[in-house]
């Protein structure tokens, strides 16, 4: 709880609609106290005064009465008849929406029924109705507006309650013979009143606005009464000759409504837990680059990562999701970094073309170079234009990863002609051709298909196809198979080594499982807590590891190239890469560690082609 | 498609029928005789027997209610006794110009909204989001009906740029430039709270459609950020911003009441404060249901059009 104010505090705007709100509640909480004119006497003598005038600091209004104690008067009323009309809703429409979430069945869909036909109404046209029949005057003005806001909390609280009615401890209540009455009241009550309460408080100034709103038609309060509503509609008739009469009750209901809109958006965000997070965050066009040096190597490959690092910024604490990676993958060769989720081989792989989402992620240092050039350091522009064209991905999970609004045609096309300003017809016959080369059946009609109205494996092959489409030099695949069952994956690997025995491609190729690394990859590099344990030729590797970790996710495949695919069973977790302990990130999880493996930095090393991140490694990588 | 439509169409007829009957309920809580509560000062003996004839009002309420959608359905809406003259015809008379404020403020929100939704959220953080933000909260925190008296002072009074009121010149007006000089504050002032709010509802929809995966597809094909932006992610986040616009679509309708009060626009809001305060109340319950009934369609074109957007809801 005080953790929720200290945040609706820190929203400077929701403290100040606070303050606002808190204030005008007090003034007309205490203005019968305090030493006003009399509302209603009307002196003719003195209509329509200004503002600052003696006695009558706001002016008078059309009949001469002091606008000062009218608008506070006026003030009390509005808020009044708000709030009990936003009680009155949430009570209604929450019993409501408890008995026909509790009982369910015929009640429930009768009941909801009903709400949906009064939700089909424009509100206020019902409101207006409401009015007709009952008769203008204050209290039918609230009984209206209380009316059509119960729809709003029945629906919600109907919501909550049939989640809650299905849990264990309704049960347990209904078992011990408990009364629906009881367990209504004892049990559910409880536990939907918050929910009730924040949608009080953000309809209340709704409602302030609504009663206000028919008491300016003429259809709320009826003189001498009035609220802000009707000082505002009866001072329209002199809104030319005296606007100062119009203006101080339209200012006060714009205040009142502004501060609750001010607090209510803070209370929202207040309990918004992505909000802190900052998952609500824009991802900008590429990943913020923040490093102090750029690392000088000779080219080693068509591409070369060396020493990056990528964190995540979140709040004040940093995750070190890449730590210190350098890798390098050549013409026709095929990489596969290997590592359990969190591992951080995903990031190293988006880090690439800058597709890290920032924020949270920044890469803060090391360079990713392509044939060269350093992509960290590329204008937008420059990265974009390489981007699919030199360097291209494929994603896990299609359905996700392509757009569901868009044809697969037009992705297809879309992605040729970001590069080239092909005609379409070309373009697309380009398209077609792609998708005959991932060997997908009936092209042409699949050009028209939605990415849902496909199968997984055949999607993937679409996400293959507009990988290559542009005949790019390197291809990060970050775990395109994932998704799919054995015998597809088997097709989609076997797809991706043909098409880089043919065409030449470098692929970096993520993936958690041995495996598929084994049936693909020339050479391999295993992440662990966002640094690269161990690495070499696929073959040596498989045959010999060298670190306890490699041998455990080895071990893990019981057959290589089949069989079940799973990490499960490395005992432990992988740590959270905030807090890294010192020395050997493995050692919590290591039957060999020592008391040296928990001490200091431990170096990637080893005799070339192979290097291992341990103390204590399996035999010594020859 | 056609199929989909049609469904939408049937499915609309339990929805209209469930207004007649709201609306019937409502009406029937008029204390007192019926007859005489609709003619009110001209309920003479006659009268009410004549009226009492023709719609019923002596039987039990559910006959009275099928006689009454009977009418209806037959174009028959009653007469209003205030004005002496058809239901229908009056409605229809004032119904166009309540469309020409609605429709127009309809698409003034519609377009604001969505614009400053996107760039709301494609600079989320920056100052035009701070500025867009801070306008948008003003927006959808001011009454419209004061939002437009204040526009009559500054724009027609001290400025005397546009018209206090009315739709068209009493003299040498009439033309569509005429229409469009009056239109122009009360369609705004009738848009702000809307437009207030689907802003803040697209800018949230992008937002979120902004750390889809497929928006990190189309980057990494290098698609350009303004066409990420404005095809990728805005036609995702329609999909979720139709349906605000549908709703809002109801409250412009009916917060046309306030704007017609203010700009003495002949519409069918002032047409009903006018009816309910001279409690003609056949012109009331005409009016409301045919109103709603507008808004039933209006929405089964959102439907429609969500449809064609989303290949994924026809399946
Ligand atoms: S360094 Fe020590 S703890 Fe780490 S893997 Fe090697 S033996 Fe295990």
């Amino acid at each position: 709880m005080s953790g929720f104010l200290k945040l609706l505090l820190r929203n400077r705007l929701a403290a100040l609609g606070g303050v606002v709100i808190t204030g005008i509640v007090a003034l007309a909480l205490v203005t019968p106290l305090l030493p006003l004119q009399p509302p209603d006497v009307t002196n003719t003598a003195e209509r329509f005064a200004r503002p600052f005038s003696p006695g009558h600091l706001l002016g008078t209004d059309n009949l001469g009465r002091d606008l000062l104690s009218r608008l506070l008067l006026g003030t009390r009323l509005s808020l009044a008849v708000g709030t009990v009309a936003a009680l009155g809703a949430a009570v209604t429409g929450s019993a409501i929406g408890i008995v026909a979430g509790y009982f369910g069945g015929r009640t429930d869909n009768v009941i909801m029924r009903l709400i949906d036909m009064l939700m089909a109404f424009p509100y206020i046209l019902l409101a207006l109705a409401i009015v007709a029949a009952l008769g203008p005057g204050l209290v039918n003005a609230l009984i209206a507006v209380a009316a059509v806001n119960v729809p709003f909390f029945a629906r919600n609280i109907r919501g909550l309650t049939v989640g809650l009615a299905g849990r264990e401890f309704i049960d347990a209540a209904r078992l011990s013979g408990l009364g629906h009455t009881r367990i209504i009241l004892s049990e559910l009550l409880p536990n939907v009143l918050p929910v009730i309460v924040i949608g009080i408080s953000t309809t209340v100034g709704w409602m302030i606005l609504e009663t206000a709103g028919l008491s300016f038609l003429g259809l709320g309060s009826q003189p001498p009464q009035a609220d802000l509503g009707s000082m505002l509609g009866e001072a329209r008739a002199a809104l030319i000759t005296a606007p100062h009469s119009s203006v101080v009750p339209g200012i006060m209901i714009f205040l009142i409504v502004m501060s609750i809109n001010l607090l209510g958006d803070g209370v929202r965000d207040a309990l918004d837990p992505r909000l802190k997070s900052g998952a609500l965050s824009r991802p900008r066009a590429a990943t913020r680059v923040a490093r102090e040096h750029v690392p000088e190597v000779p080219q080693q490959g068509v591409l070369d990562l060396q020493n990056l690092e990528t964190q995540f910024h979140v709040g004040r604490r940093v995750y070190r999701a890449v730590n210190d990676v350098s890798l390098h993958v050549k013409p026709g060769e095929c990489l596969g970094i290997i590592g359990e989720s969190g591992s951080g081989k995903s990031v190293t792989a988006l880090s690439v073309m800058g597709l890290v989402a920032s924020p949270p992620g920044v890469i803060t240092g090391g360079a990713v170079r392509h044939d060269g050039t350093d992509l960290l350091s590329l204008r937008p522009g420059d990265l974009r234009a390489r981007r699919g064209a030199k360097v291209a991905y494929i994603f896990q999970d299609p359905l996700a990863t392509l757009h569901p609004l868009f044809t697969i045609g037009d992705q297809l096309i879309e992605a040729i002609r970001s590069h080239r300003a092909l005609p379409k017809a070309q373009a697309r016959a380009r398209a077609l051709e792609m998708l005959e080369a991932v060997r997908i059946p009936n092209p042409e009609s699949r050009l028209e298909n939605y990415p849902h109205e496909m199968s997984g494996g055949m999607r993937q092959r679409v996400g293959i196809a507009m990988a290559m489409i542009n005949e790019p030099e390197v291809i990060i695949a970050d775990e395109p198979t994932t998704a799919l069952d054995v015998t597809v994956q088997a097709q989609i690997l076997s797809l991706l080594d043909e098409l880089r025995r043919e065409r030449g491609l470098a692929i970096l190729f993520i993936t958690h499982d041995f495996g598929v690394v084994a049936q693909l990859c020339d050479r391999v590099a295993v992440m662990y807590a966002g640094r690269i344990v161990e690495e070499g030729p696929t073959m040596q590797i498989l045959d010999a590891p060298a670190h306890p970790y490699t041998k455990r996710l080895i071990a893990c495949v019981p057959e290589l190239g089949g069989g079940r695919r799973t990490l499960a069973a490395i005992p432990g977790l992988p740590p959270v890469v905030d807090k890294l302990p010192e020395g050997c990130a493995f050692a919590p999880r290591c039957a060999k560690a020592q008391e040296a493996c928990r001490r200091g930095e431990i170096a990637l090393e080893g005799a070339a082609p192979r290097a291992v991140r341990c103390l204590f490694p399996e035999e010594a990588p020859t | 498609m056609t199929g989909y439509i049609l469904r939408r169409l049937v499915s609309a007829i339990p929805v209209l029928l469930g207004i007649t009957v709201i609306v019937f309920l409502i009406m029937a809580m008029i204390p007192g005789d019926p007859a005489t509560a609709i003619l009110g000062s001209y309920a003479t003996p006659e009268n009410v027997a004549r009226i009492n004839a023709s719609l019923g009002l002596d039987k039990p309420l559910v006959q009275r209610y099928f006689i009454w959608l009977g009418h209806m359905l037959t174009g028959d809406f009653g007469r209003s006794y205030a004005l002496n003259r058809p239901v229908l015809d009056e409605i229809l008379d004032r119904f166009s110009a309540t469309m020409v404020l609605a429709g127009t403020s309809f698409v003034l929100c519609a377009i604001l909204g969505v614009l400053a939704g996107v760039v709301s959220a494609a600079r989320q953080y920056g100052w035009a989001d701070r500025a867009i933000t801070f306008v948008v909260l003003i927006g959808i925190s001011v009454p419209s009906f004061f939002l437009g008296m204040m526009m009559i002072l500054i724009f027609a009074v001290r400025l005397k740029w546009l018209p206090v009121s009315g739709m068209y010149a009493i003299y040498g007006g009439g033309d569509l430039a005429d229409l469009a000089r009056h239109l122009a504050m009360p369609a705004l002032a009738l848009a702000a709270v809307a437009t207030g709010v689907i802003a803040r509802m697209a800018r949230s929809a992008m937002l979120e459609v902004l750390r889809q995966d497929y928006i990190r597809t189309a980057r990494a094909k290098g698609v350009s950020e303004t066409r990420v932006v404005l095809r990728h992610a805005l036609k995702a986040a329609m999909v979720s911003i139709l349906p605000v616009l549908g709703l809002q679509a109801g409250f412009v309708l009916s917060g046309a009441v306030y704007i017609e009060m203010v700009f003495q626009w002949p519409g069918v809001g002032r047409m009903l404060v006018d009816a309910i305060l001279k409690r003609d109340i056949l012109l009331v319950q005409g009016g409301v249901v045919f109103v709603a009934a507008c808004y039933v369609v209006f929405n089964i074109a959102v439907d429609v059009v969500q449809g064609l957007l989303d290949p994924r809801i026809k399946a």
